[in-house]
């Protein structure tokens, strides 16, 4: 066999549940310590290293603040690669990927806009402002809330799968918008300074501990998305179930 | 006004409590979810390709 179709047949693979699930009961417990360790380590740099001389002790909310909001952006890029799943390749695991890292992605906006808010009032003076940078994540977290309800709201996950895939599609324009609209626009918020073309303007003191974080939350998210993948596969498995229960208790119905 | 301390101190804090809610309600979930297929089992529901051999997706 070639090494092509193997890799292949590697990825089909996985299409199937049963072996994502043994796949996930193996590498879960190795992520989660990952995760740990990587936290331990990024909490210790943050408090550890010195403050700036402008914003002082401060600056420390970046090493939460700046990692939320990338997972936040990375969270909805990897349900538009799943909803390409369901739509193009009708991957079987692509809508239980972007169902179970719709809460996740929530979650790290809603940490994304709150620490923001608590770096804003002593940096900028105000909680809140209506800016570009602002508006657009507050449009991703309600666009992540609008995801959920809609996933809640239909029981039947396959007809479910492609109106929510064709939303998370439509959203994805928001992603360009949040990242660029520092540039485009006039904002309150400070342009990028890690993820530049020309190199990371940020100094080496903040640097280490906010890569670490960043680190500590990539994996976080990766070992909450399989997890919550694993969850989804089993609802839908008792669901299944419970119908077929239906339908056997009612064959024996009409037998009597 | 509060102390520079007392923001970076309650974004920590916002942080820790919503990391370690999202981590708890995965889990829970999971439990749950088990708990239901281990009741199913018990009643002598199994999905049809489980008791061939190990499983063909759902």
């Amino acid at each position: 066999m070639s090494e092509n179709s193997l890799a292949i047949r590697k990825f089909s693979d996985l299409a199937n549940p049963t072996r994502f699930l043994a796949l996930a009961d193996r590498v879960l417990p190795w992520f989660a310590a990952c995760t740990v360790l990587f936290f331990a380590a990024g909490v210790w740099l943050s408090f550890t290293t010195e403050g700036d001389y402008q914003q002082g002790e401060t600056v420390r909310i970046m090493y939460v603040h700046v990692p939320a909001a990338w997972l936040s952006m990375m969270c909805y890029t990897v349900m538009a690669i799943s909803a390409l799943g369901t739509l193009v390749w009708r991957h079987p695991l692509a809508d239980v990927s972007a169902k179970a890292a719709a809460p996740i992605g929530a979650c790290f906006t809603f940490l994304a806009l709150v620490t923001g808010s608590l770096w804003g009032k002593p940096m900028w003076g105000a909680w809140w402002v209506w800016d570009a940078r602002l508006t657009s994540v507050f449009v991703l977290f309600l666009m992540y809330l609008g995801l959920i309800a809609l996933n809640r709201a239909m029981d039947d996950p396959a007809r479910s799968a492609r109106v929510s895939a064709v939303l998370v599609l439509v959203g994805f324009v928001n992603i360009p918008i949040i990242k660029f609209s520092v540039e485009w626009w006039n904002t309150l918020h400070q342009p990028a300074s890690v993820l530049r073309l020309d190199g990371p303007t940020i100094d080496p003191e903040f640097l280490w501990p906010l890569l670490t974080m960043a680190v500590a939350f990539t994996l976080l998210f990766f070992t909450l998305h399989i997890a919550a993948m694993r969850n989804e596969i089993w609802r839908r498995r008792v669901t299944s179930l419970r119908r077929q229960a239906v339908r056997n208790a009612g064959r024996e119905a009409q037998a009597l | 006004m509060m102390s520079h301390a007392a923001y970076v101190f309650a974004s920590y804090a916002v942080a820790a409590v919503t990391v370690v809610g999202l981590v708890f309600w995965v889990i829970g979930d999971g439990r749950a979810r088990q708990r239901e297929l281990k009741e199913l089992e018990a009643a002598g529901i199994r999905r049809r390709s489980a008791e061939a051999s190990g499983g063909a997706g759902r």
